[in-house]
């Protein structure tokens, strides 16, 4: 098992490597000079350039500089935002907890509907269940989910007005939020109803950016399901009389629940794609919006930053989800 | 003439996908929408009814014809400059399908030649290559694509770059394992003994037996090649107005979304209805080509 894990952290290395390398070079292939787009309209003398070249060590060879970054990277500094001037490091954790909330919200609503989905439909295999669950999923699937969360907009906040567009909490309430959870920070605030609204205004972005984990987690399910409900051992345990309920939640689930825990672990990436389109229409103060508001700002330092820290988020995420495989399944570790 | 009539009693392998294809009903109705979704695509300047960016001032914001304002001259309504929404959509299709193929045609052949060369080179080369393909599948694709396009400035051509880019790994893993799958084989062996060179080992002996999962991977990334294309578009990363590209479309009219309904409904279908045909292909190329992944 060490073994396993040691070879697993040596192919880690390279890779954190290789996107340290591709966040640095971002700013250096980008058209236009990163002082002038930071001087902003109001331009800059020559002589303050240049003070900025030396103050950014622009003026270093690029061998230097990469080396000045990577160890500023593992130090935690990823450099200063252009716009807010704070750290870029403090920005990015001070939103992840909104991004972080609203992706498990998703995640188990995903969990919850697909799940039980994917093992009826496994069940009543060719039934008319089965067949519209399957046709829904697919339509979840292929759903472009920008538009998914324009149409819900206009059904449940347009037409019925049961839901808000945008932000995490109403305007009315206002309290401290030590953890950044808005859940978790409504719930200790003194104030009624801030539960509530928070609530209230995690509904649509959940179930815009859970549409997509929850098809691909009842498909998943449903082909799990099916390749093992045909083993021999469940033909035991229907021979032994045990009762549907038995066999199928706890005999058949357990095993088909290995490639399931893949597919949500691989679904990070996805949901954090997700989480730039989600956020960006529902106005949700999360990293995916931070991203995408810097990307037109122009603020190079966070987009490197946050391009940097997402990317080795996704990469410890996959490298957890190798870990935990081999930990379920051992004849994984030994090849 | 032997080997003529021998293969005349095989069935022809076209036959052989046909049969299984057609087996997948939804993968043939999804053939047809794809088909339609061609047609469109092609011939859009005969069929739709006005120039796609032409502003009829004195119809803004239309509604579609079966609701009360509405008019048959402009069957699904207009947007808020006065544009048809039917002919921008008919036009769009061209958009999406010439995305769709090109970012399939350079991802994939990009793919398959380093995936090709992967299988085939000393293991060193192999390991930096697959390193590199890992580090780009590192970054969420959407986010990657994003700032590729921020990088080469936004529109439809850097778009289809950045997107065949972010595709590329995927083409390149997967002809990489069917080659090592391949070459352990006995035609391979074979071919090697009686002298063929390398190029000729990639290309003519290996690469067709490995083309049933790049296909398939094919019809799959050519939806999300549409899918992406648009979120770009919507993001403003895309196609730039006026182009009526679907996801441009919808991100003009965010602003309309509660007093026009049309405007946002229709470019949206439009895109799920392709990517769901596109999708439901990709399900009957797979249960036809790849007999591992039938369905029983």
């Amino acid at each position: 098992m060490l073994r396993y894990l040691l070879s697993k952290l040596l192919t880690f290395l390279p890779t954190f490597f290789g996107v340290t390398l591709i966040s640095f070079s971002f700013i250096r292939v980008l058209p236009g000079d990163p002082i002038i787009v930071m001087a902003g309209e109001r331009g800059l003398s020559d002589e303050r350039y240049q003070e900025l070249l030396k103050q950014f060590g622009f003026d270093r060879p690029l061998m230097e500089q990469y080396f000045d970054y990577l160890s500023g990277v593992l130090q935690g500094d990823l450099g200063q935002s252009f716009v807010t001037k704070r750290p870029v490091w403090d920005e990015f954790f001070a939103l992840f907890p909104a991004t972080l909330e609203l992706s498990l919200c998703a995640m188990i609503f995903a969990l919850l509907l697909g799940l039980p989905a994917g093992i009826i439909a496994a069940v009543n295999r060719g039934k008319l269940f089965d067949r519209v669950l399957m046709s829904s999923a697919l339509i979840g699937y292929s759903m472009p989910i920008f538009w998914w969360a324009l149409l819900l907009i206009i059904l449940m906040s347009g037409w019925l007005g049961l839901t808000p567009v945008s932000g995490r909490i109403s305007l009315l309430y206002f309290f401290d939020d030590p953890t950044g959870f808005m859940i978790w920070d409504a719930l200790q605030s003194e104030e009624s109803g801030a539960l509530g609204s928070a609530l209230h205004h995690l509904i649509l972005p959940t179930i815009v950016l859970g549409t997509i984990p929850l098809a691909v987690i009842a498909r998943q399910t449903r082909s799990a399901m099916l390749e093992v409900l045909s083993e021999d051992y469940i033909r035991t345990a229907k021979a032994k009389g045990l009762a549907p309920f038995r066999i199928n939640g706890i005999h058949a689930l357990r095993n088909a629940m290995i490639p399931v825990i893949t597919v949500i672990g691989l679904s990070v990436g996805t949901l954090l794609a997700g989480a730039i389109l989600t956020e960006t229409i529902f106005s949700w103060p999360g990293i995916g919006k931070w991203m995408v508001d810097s990307i037109f700002r122009r603020d190079y330092p966070v987009v490197q930053g946050g391009l940097l820290l997402i990317a080795v988020m996704v990469i410890i995420v996959n490298l957890s989800v190798d870990v935990l495989y081999g930990l379920i399944n051992p004849k994984i570790r030994k090849r | 003439m032997n080997t003529v009539a021998q293969a005349a009693e095989r069935p022809g392998r076209f036959q052989e996908f046909w049969y299984y294809f057609q087996e997948n009903r939804g993968a043939v109705f999804g053939l047809w929408i794809f088909g339609l979704f061609v047609v469109v695509a092609l011939l859009a300047d005969w069929i739709a009814p006005y120039d796609p960016t032409v502003q009829y001032r004195e119809h803004l914001l239309q509604p579609p014809f079966w609701q009360a304002g509405g008019s048959l001259a402009f069957p699904l309504g207009t947007d808020a400059v006065g544009r048809d929404m039917l002919s921008r959509i008919l036009y769009g299709a061209r958009y999406s399908f010439y995305v769709g193929i090109v970012v399939v045609m350079v991802s994939a052949a990009g793919g398959i030649v380093v995936g090709l060369l992967s299988g085939f080179a000393p293991k060193w080369l192999d390991t930096i290559l697959m390193r590199v393909m890992d580090i780009i599948l590192a970054f969420p694709s959407l986010l990657l694509a994003l700032v590729l396009v921020a990088i080469l400035g936004p529109s439809l051509t850097n778009a289809m770059i950045a997107i065949a880019i972010v595709l590329q790994p995927h083409y390149v893993r997967l002809t990489r394992s069917s080659v090592l799958a391949e070459c352990s084989k006995d035609y391979v062996t074979a071919a090697k003994v009686t002298g063929a060179k390398l190029p000729r080992l990639m290309f003519i002996t290996v690469l067709p037996n490995c083309l049933s999962p790049i296909i398939v991977q094919a019809a799959l990334s050519f939806s999300t090649a549409i899918l992406d294309a648009a979120a770009l578009g919507f993001l403003g990363m895309g196609a730039q107005p006026p182009t009526p590209e679907w996801g441009t479309m919808l991100a003009e009219a965010r602003e309309f979304i509660l007093r026009a309904w049309w405007v946002v409904t229709f470019p949206g279908l439009a895109i799920l209805i392709t990517v769901l045909a596109i999708n439901l292909m990709g399900d009957g190329l797979r249960d036809a080509l790849d007999p591992k992944l039938r369905r029983s």
